[in-house]
């Protein structure tokens, strides 16, 4: 039996190993750390494989320990089975008993009396056995060994029947079913003991080291918090819960409220926040000596419980260098998992723009473009508008054209992007001395019930969505709205005619407003097609419907998400959208199909925002799990993922050269982030509640965002990003240094008048249009 | 702090009596503690998570307010079917019940005959929702036009006076606490660079454009001219305008003056219509007058106390100028006082000062005495009251002496009835009955007799309101309501400590005509919503009741005695109507008192004065 569960367990760990490794560089290095934490538990069943004589013994004299114990506490049934299955004589309780089997450790000297006997079977007796041995000390007193009980769960974790669960997968609940019966059972006492001796341990260590290692603070104590309730130890876990609990950083209260609520085992289950907190390893970031030091602190003190939950349900970052500040921690974390990966963002974007098709420009227009032209050259960053973009090569950043099969021009596109390069020769060059005018729409009569607006690009219609389930368009300009004949009449008209477009339009229905009804909650996200033909809306219902703007009826509804669907959006060149809801989920549709194209799962809470790139290569998402990432569309893996916001995400922006992010969140503040470096560049601090809307100018050199706080602010986007110091070595760490520069960055704040705003579009002049519903 | 909640989340559940209640409702008796305890902790969590879930939608309908569709919306989310009944889109009608030690809150769901609703007329259909633009910021500079907040942000005015508020204005409390969150929006303003690190006091300039000189212009000769419906809108204008920040200054320099020049020539007129700017400016809540009391405190007290306001002091009604004049004084009192400007004493000291003359005249005299009353019974009862022996000794002498000038007779008769009208009720406060005449003529001398019959008057009308309290509604027809807040029977005076609330019967609105003076613009809408808030069983109670001014003896504003614990907060929230657009601004007060130990100080005078004066001087209140 030796070989085989040796081997079994052997192979394991190798695997594991292998797979850490591949992870990260630092995974071989934790399996070594494990071995030389002997005798701590962890280490056991590798220094077990190992077959050294020393970690022979080791394991013996700890299985000698545990039989003494339970003999002391009468548990005779236990005892005897152990013995058996360890395949000791009756004498080595003995105290000269140690000494006396020669065999290794109790899987080995179980070999020796069943001579290679089948896995299977084999398997069934050890699970047996060590699951009557679990059961036993359940009826004893056992609080004052502590340490025993932990040994002997690790002993019986290291059988295979532990091992199988572990490896099965990372459903959590299950391995807990495994793993409480054992580790935790004795010892809820002791938590609170762990946990303030690594505080005092945190609190002693030099300053460089402790903002690093404080990091530790928050995953360990949601995880020995949770191990507390799930063994149903409900005093002590609240007890631990107050004592500790006002020492996390204050961005994390909101988990702690949902923490302090759960009190029960049972409520474990069907907590979704919870569970992923199990699931999904928190990832630290930390640099190598801090680590050391930390390791050897928890060595010394063979703190095994808090060295198991590291190693269980923290993943370790290590990077050589300094270590960080505070400040740089704090600017990263925040996150329902901890920080990104390094490697999470490492993956090339490419975040350029698509060449503009060319279009033939009617003759009279040259002129404004030749001005245009010259207007170039001053503006430092390189634009990849529809702007001159003829004569500019391919950006080498930027996807390949067909990277993503886009929907060919229509006559009525091509129409349209005449005009928009008509508008944009008479945009206004904005700056910080030349700001843009600000129009505000105030929905009246809204009673608290707008939840989503969006504009069309050319700025001539304005869509609401409402509490109350519907739609709502509007022309804003002297064109009203009208729509198509009915079947019947369009049978009368002259299709030959030169205004055979206007024709279709039936006049009787013109009117400044439509109504579309259809969805049976409120309706959550709204979002214009780039040809102003379609309008899309996500409802807490969970579908997305698209709505035909010439007949104002819904065409299709998607139904995908069951839940409620926040946000949607339109691709900037149409057929795409993107979807994201409470399902934590976001699916790429297209129009024409009635299933979703990719599925993008990864976060952790719900996704609240969903974002197109420019090039339409890359869907960005914002969830409550305050993180934000990036999506591919061609293979739907994660690119980027950005931690730091300390809120759930409820706006996005890309600067109209793509290479920068915008987010806000329900802290109010407002952050900037390199697509290709993946890193936080920015940090713009003065809203004082939720930011709803963000948004570049056109040329991007400002960027707007829109507040709960009934404020619209102004920042200088173009300092912002000109400031940057992206050197190799930030680059390469990821570490950044922000300076604090909001109130430079500030070009302007206007109140509004008790009316949240929660969108913005800058039109095609650059004139910034914002919207919001007057709540008296 | 934050520890301390999250201690408390911790550990709050729902009481296990509840449990039971519930339990019994719905016909499961004897429920085990265990089993209690058990359902009240798997209960309160599950509440716990589905407010968390409600929580997130109300964050995606971009609301601060958590309505009942989010828990709704929260329910379908678990896959439990919602509550339905609760649609209410401003409260949760919960009503409170309590009785042998059992607190209950509970939902009434009223007995409803189909017929009535049937009978009713249908509500008005709720205005449909609407897009209106306006210009935010233009070029970076927000315009200053009834869209956008105020320009200047109080909080600079604030900053600007030496002693930060202790009183806020009413309905600025609210307003200045957004603008104080908003810190960077001040700091920003304009091109936001000028936060270096010297701090200068920035010169206060007040330039006016070209649309504001002729706004001013418009308005001051509207104010002074002859049309009174022009008038009428001017002063509309300035008690609501939100823009009139930079125009402070002139509009107070021009009161200043023309008070200066019109008490000169004995325009009756002229002051009046000044005193009513100085109203309309004071009921501006977007207004701090702090920087100008200097310049509008003088006029406002010479308009009280001058020797001669009319060419005709026989016969021009200059008394009611008085009148209005010092309740201003007694309402700027209320409003601007602090411990550093000291507005009340001084003026008190001023009031006494010349009224303790014997050389003063009875026109002065009659303004210091309306001054010193109108600041509330407390500054009578110590003033006032221990002189009316020697006044009445003075007026004994007009009276019943030679006759001197007719000026003097009627000088002294109104002064005889003011003491009258404003010592009545203040004596029948204190004093015990029964009203013996003989006492009070050994009391109060000449005045003893008449103000025996006037404190037995006044003691009927207190019964004859605690009556009218017993109603639910009170409907009040006449156009000039008043608002007085008295003590019922004995309480008050009981002892020292006992909490009070101000009781008002589940509802109380104030309704009244529209106003039969078809010429004068709409008047604002007028709703005041009066929440009250104790500790612990109320012993005494202080009624707010409405009375109306044809009443036998007006009954002027009663103010919890100086031993009340009572110390009620005023809010003020005036603001457009349910759309910028609206054409009828809706003024709202909201009065809640909240027992306290620290102080005595009634901020709940200067509303009950506004809404007096309101009344008086042509607004209308509409319910």
């Amino acid at each position: 039996m030796a070989a085989v569960q040796g081997g079994l367990v052997d192979a394991d760990e190798d695997k594991d190993i292998k797979t850490e490794a591949s992870n990260d560089s630092w995974g071989n290095n934790n399996a070594n750390d494990g071995r030389l934490l002997s005798p701590s538990p962890g280490s056991s069943a590798s220094a077990g494989s190992n077959k050294s004589a020393a970690g022979a013994s080791e394991e013996q004299q700890t299985l000698l320990a545990v039989l003494q114990f339970l003999r002391k506490n009468k548990l005779t049934e236990s005892v005897e089975i152990l013995r058996r299955e360890a395949g000791l004589p009756e004498d080595s309780l003995e105290p000269k008993g140690a000494e006396s089997s020669g065999a290794g450790s109790g899987g080995a000297s179980g070999g020796v009396d069943l001579e290679g006997g089948d896995a299977s079977s084999l398997l069934s007796r050890v699970t047996a056995s060590s699951t009557a041995g679990a059961q036993a000390p359940t009826k004893g007193p056992i609080q004052s060994a502590a340490w025993l009980t932990d040994k002997l769960s690790h002993h019986s974790a290291s059988c295979p029947t532990a091992k199988l669960t572990h490896s099965a997968g990372e459903d959590q609940p299950d391995v807990n079913v495994v793993l409480s019966a054992y580790s935790q059972q004795g010892d809820p006492a002791l938590y609170e003991v762990y946990y303030s001796g690594l505080k005092r341990f945190i609190e002693s260590v030099l300053d460089c080291h402790r903002a690093e290692l404080s990091q530790v603070f928050y995953p360990l104590f949601v995880h020995m918090y949770l191990e507390l309730v799930y063994n149903n130890h409900e005093s002590e876990a609240k007890a631990f819960f107050e004592k500790f609990s006002g020492d996390q950083e204050c961005y994390y209260e909101d988990d702690l409220r949902v923490l302090s609520s759960l009190t029960k085992k049972e409520h474990m289950r069907g907590n979704e926040t919870l569970l992923d907190f199990r699931t999904s390893k928190f990832v630290l970031r930390i640099s190598r000596d801090s680590y050391q030091l930390l390791k050897r602190h928890l060595q010394e003190r063979q703190n095994n419980q808090i060295w198991n939950i590291i190693q269980e349900h923290l993943y370790i970052d290590i990077f050589d260098g300094m270590p960080r500040s505070k400040s740089q921690i704090d600017a990263m974390s925040g996150s329902l998992a901890g920080e990104a990966k390094r490697e999470a963002n490492k993956a090339k974007v490419y975040y350029g723009l698509l060449k503009e098709p060319e279009i033939e420009l009617p003759l009279d227009d040259e002129d404004e473009e030749a001005e245009n032209e010259e207007g170039k050259p001053k503006k430092k960053k390189p634009k990849k508008d529809s702007l001159g973009s003829k004569s500019k090569k391919q950006d080498p950043n930027a996807p390949s054209q067909n990277r993503i099969p886009l929907p060919e021009l229509k006559d009525s596109d091509k129409l349209d992007k005449i005009m928009y390069m008509k508008e944009a020769t008479k945009r206004i060059r904005l700056g910080p001395d030349n700001l843009p005018s600000i129009c505000f729409y105030s929905f009246l009569n809204a009673y608290q019930g707008l939840t989503a607006v969006d504009f069309t690009d050319d700025s001539s219609l304005i869509a609401g969505g409402f509490a109350d389930s519907t739609v709502r368009v509007w022309s804003v300009t002297p064109k009203k709205l009208r729509k198509v004949k009915s079947a019947a009449d369009l049978n009368l008209i002259d299709k030959e005619s030169d205004d055979v477009l206007e024709r279709i339009m039936d006049e009787k229905t013109a009117s400044e407003s439509k109504i579309l009804c259809g969805h049976s909650g409120p309706v959550y996200g709204i979002s214009f097609s780039p040809d102003r033909n379609y309008l899309l809306s996500s409802s807490e219902d969970g579908t997305v419907r698209l709505w035909s703007l010439q007949t104002f009826t819904c065409l299709v509804g998607y139904k995908g998400h069951n839940y409620p669907v926040w946000d949607t959006q339109f691709s900037p060149h149409g057929y795409y959208f993107v979807s994201g809801g409470h399902d934590r989920v976001a699916r790429l549709w297209a129009t024409d199909h009635y299933q979703p194209l990719r599925m993008f799962s990864g976060h952790l809470a719900d996704v609240t925002c969903t974002r197109f790139h420019p090039n339409s290569n890359y869907v960005a998402t914002g969830s409550s799990d305050r993180t934000i990432r990036l999506w591919d569309v061609l293979n739907g893996n994660c690119v980027r993922i950005f931690t730091g916001h300390k809120g759930p995400i409820h706006a996005l922006a890309f600067s109209p050269n793509g290479k920068f992010l915008a987010s806000g969140a329900t802290d109010g503040r407002v952050l900037l982030w390199d697509i290709g470096h993946g890193l936080m560049v920015g940090e713009l601090k003065g809203h004082t509640d939720t930011i709803y809307s963000l948004r570049f100018s056109r040329d991007g050199e400002i960027l707007a965002s829109g507040s709960m706080d009934n404020t619209v602010r102004l920042w200088d986007a173009t300092k912002a990003f000109d400031d940057l110091e992206t050197d190799d070595f930030t680059a390469a760490t990821g570490h950044i240094h922000l300076q604090d520069n909001s109130q430079e960055l500030l070009l302007g704040t206007y109140m509004t008048k008790s009316t949240p705003v929660i969108h913005l579009h800058f039109t095609r002049r650059n004139l910034l249009l914002a919207a919001g519903a007057y709540n008296p | 702090m934050a520890e301390e909640r999250r201690q408390k989340q911790c550990s709050v559940i729902l009481p296990t009596e509840s449990m039971k209640a519930m339990a019994e409702s719905v016909g499961v008796g004897q429920l085990q503690e265990e089993s209690c305890v058990a359902i009240s902790e798997e209960v309160s969590y599950r509440i716990k998570e589905i407010a968390q879930d409600a929580l997130k939608f109300m964050h995606h309908g971009k609301r601060r307010k958590l309505t009942t569709s989010d828990i709704d919306n929260a329910l379908k989310l678990k896959n439990v079917e919602p509550l339905y009944g609760f649609q209410s889109q401003e409260f949760i009608p919960f009503r409170f019940a309590s009785g042998g030690g059992r607190e209950l809150h509970f939902y009434e769901e009223r007995e409803v005959d189909l017929s009535d609703i049937i009978n009713t007329p249908l509500p008005r259909v709720p205005l449909d929702v609407s897009l209106k633009a306006h210009w935010l910021s233009i070029e970076g500079v927000q315009p200053a036009i009834p869209e956008n907040p105020p320009p200047a942000p109080k909080e600079q005015q604030k900053a600007e006076s030496t002693e930060p508020l202790k009183v806020a204005k009413p309905g600025q409390e609210e307003e200045a606490a957004i603008q104080g969150k908003s810190q960077g929006a001040t700091a920003a303003d304009g091109k936001g660079k000028e936060k270096g690190l010297i701090r200068l006091k920035p010169r206060s300039t007040h330039e006016l454009s070209v649309e504001q000189q002729l706004y001013y212009k418009e308005i001051t000769e509207a104010c002074v001219g002859s049309c009174e419906a022009k008038r009428a809108e001017a002063l509309q204008s300035i008690a609501t305008d939100p823009g009139l920040y930079q125009m402070l200054p002139r509009f107070s320099t021009f009161i200043s003056e023309g008070v200066r020049v019109n008490v000169v020539q004995n325009n009756l007129a002229l002051l009046i219509y000044l005193m009513r700017m100085v109203k309309a400016l004071m009921d501006n809540p977007t207004l701090y007058l702090e920087k100008y009391l200097h310049e509008l405190i003088p006029a406002v007290v010479t308009c009280i106390v001058s020797k001669q306001l009319c060419l005709r002091p026989d016969v021009d009604n200059h008394w009611a100028l008085r009148d209005f004049a010092a309740r201003l004084m007694a309402q700027s009192c209320k409003t601007f006082s602090t411990t550093t400007n000291n507005i009340q004493s001084r003026i008190t000291k001023t009031f006494t000062k010349s009224w303790l003359d014997d050389k003063t005249q009875w026109t002065t005299r009659y303004g210091c005495i309306a001054g010193l009353a109108e600041l509330g019974p407390d500054v009578i009862k110590t003033l006032i009251l221990p002189r009316l022996t020697v006044e009445g000794a003075r007026i004994k002498a007009v009276m019943e002496g030679p006759v001197v000038s007719n000026i003097d007779k009627i000088g002294a008769d109104h002064v005889q009835s003011l003491l009258l009208k404003h010592c009545a009720s203040v004596i029948a406060k204190i004093r015990p009955q029964p009203d013996n005449v003989e006492q009070y003529r050994t009391d109060y001398g000449y005045l003893g007799p008449m103000l025996c019959s006037h404190v037995m008057k006044a003691r009927t009308q207190a019964a004859l309101q605690a009556q009218q309290v017993n109603r639910t509604t009170l409907t009040i027809t006449q156009p000039r309501p008043t608002l007085s807040v008295s003590q019922s029977g004995l309480s008050g005076s009981t002892g020292p400590r006992t909490p009070s609330i101000i009781k008002v019967p589940s509802s109380l609105t104030l309704m009244s005509p529209r106003p039969g003076t078809p010429s004068q613009p709409s008047p604002p809408a007028t709703k005041y919503i009066v929440m009250a808030t104790s500790a612990g069983t109320a012993t005494t109670q202080q009624v707010i009741t409405l009375s109306s001014s044809q009443s036998a003896s007006p009954v002027t504003s009663t103010v919890p005695s100086a031993t009340s614990t009572l110390q009620p907060l005023v809010k003020l929230e005036s603001g457009s109507g349910p759309g910028l657009t609206g054409s009828r601004p809706l003024q709202k007060y909201i009065v809640v008192s909240l027992p306290s130990s620290a102080s005595s100080s009634l901020e709940i005078l200067p509303c009950l004065v506004q809404l007096k004066t309101q009344g008086l001087f042509g607004l209308n209140v509409k319910g």
